[in-house]
């Protein structure tokens, strides 16, 4: 069984004080989840233009996903194969959500 | 026979079966949501007008579902740092906190579906409405398979730790896996629909 290790045992390694370390990083990440629902709570009291507040909003919550992908779904240190399924997630995703957003006339879908 | 590659790595992919399976059913996920936020998109740019979310939804209790999701992905995280610290009891608890806190999202999540259809909002009452039950109601879909899942790891599945725990912890791992994707998918849910 020894021999047999995990991949993530692999990569974090089987020491407590490796483990350790990654829990204290799990706790401020998730301090920092908390602080920006906050801020996306509070920006959307302000009275930001719709363009600005979508901007806003999306990019905490960009910022708010890749810590949950990089720290708690490990994507901070994974396997190339992993990072080539999610490049060709990316590249097929982002045209599917931009082609509707440029159908419209004025090239936003923003209503003012 | 044993199922291969459960707990040695491939040496062609470096990773455990499991691990590749769960990121690709992952990357066929982020398609399906892809796929209803694209809707979301298309239907609002050819609305004549469109709601702010927080005029017809409930802003303080989404705020709070969101809390309790962000919680219950680092009680996921802490589930598996357990196992690999070899703290089978501090696991329990970890994970029962997880399946707990999925539990009281589902509670929140029916009072506010009640209220709304309390208040005459169907999903045929407006597009609004339509894209807001379908995306919420696919994602409370994913809460619920995560908890079985999670449940199943709690409790029955767990006793595969005795005899093979590093298969056990991967098993965790993978299903963290889903659950923070389930997490994730609700970062983007919650500005979408409720604040813009």
């Amino acid at each position: 069984m020894d021999s047999m290790t995990s991949d993530h045992a692999a990569h974090i390694g089987d020491h407590a004080a490796d483990i350790d370390r990654h829990v204290r990083l799990y706790i401020i990440v998730f301090v920092a989840l908390m602080a920006l629902t906050f801020v996306t709570v509070a920006v959307s009291y302000l009275d930001l233009s719709p363009a600005m507040a979508i901007t806003v909003a999306l990019f905490v919550a960009t910022i708010k996903g890749s810590l949950v992908a990089c720290y708690f779904m490990h994507l901070i240190s994974e396997k190339n194969l992993i990072y080539a399924v999610l490049v060709i997630t990316v590249l097929t995703v982002i045209p599917l959500l931009a082609l509707p957003a440029l159908t419209h006339g004025s090239g936003f879908w923003i209503h003012e | 026979m044993d199922i291969p590659y459960t707990v040695e790595v491939r040496r062609d992919t470096g990773l455990t079966n499991g691990k590749i399976g769960i990121w690709l059913f992952l990357a066929s996920e982020v398609m399906l949501f892809g796929a209803l936020f694209a809707s979301y998109i298309l239907i609002r740019v050819g609305a004549p007008n469109w709601p702010k979310g927080d005029t017809i939804l409930n802003v303080p209790m989404a705020t709070f579902n969101t809390i309790v999701l962000i919680t219950s992905s680092i009680t996921m995280v802490m589930a598996w740092a357990s196992l690999m610290r070899n703290r089978f009891g501090t696991f329990r608890i970890y994970m029962g906190a997880t399946i707990l806190l999925g539990f009281v999202f589902l509670v929140v999540k029916y009072f506010e579906y009640s209220a709304k259809l309390h208040h005459g909002l169907y999903p045929s009452t407006n597009n609004f409405l339509a894209i807001y039950f379908t995306l919420t109601g696919l994602h409370m879909l994913h809460v619920i398979g995560g908890m079985a899942v999670n449940a199943y790891l709690w409790g029955f599945g767990s006793k595969l730790w005795k005899t093979n725990p590093v298969w056990f912890t991967n098993r965790v791992e993978n299903s963290g896996l889903f659950w923070h994707f389930v997490d994730l998918v609700w970062i983007f849910l919650f500005p979408t629909l409720y604040l813009l």
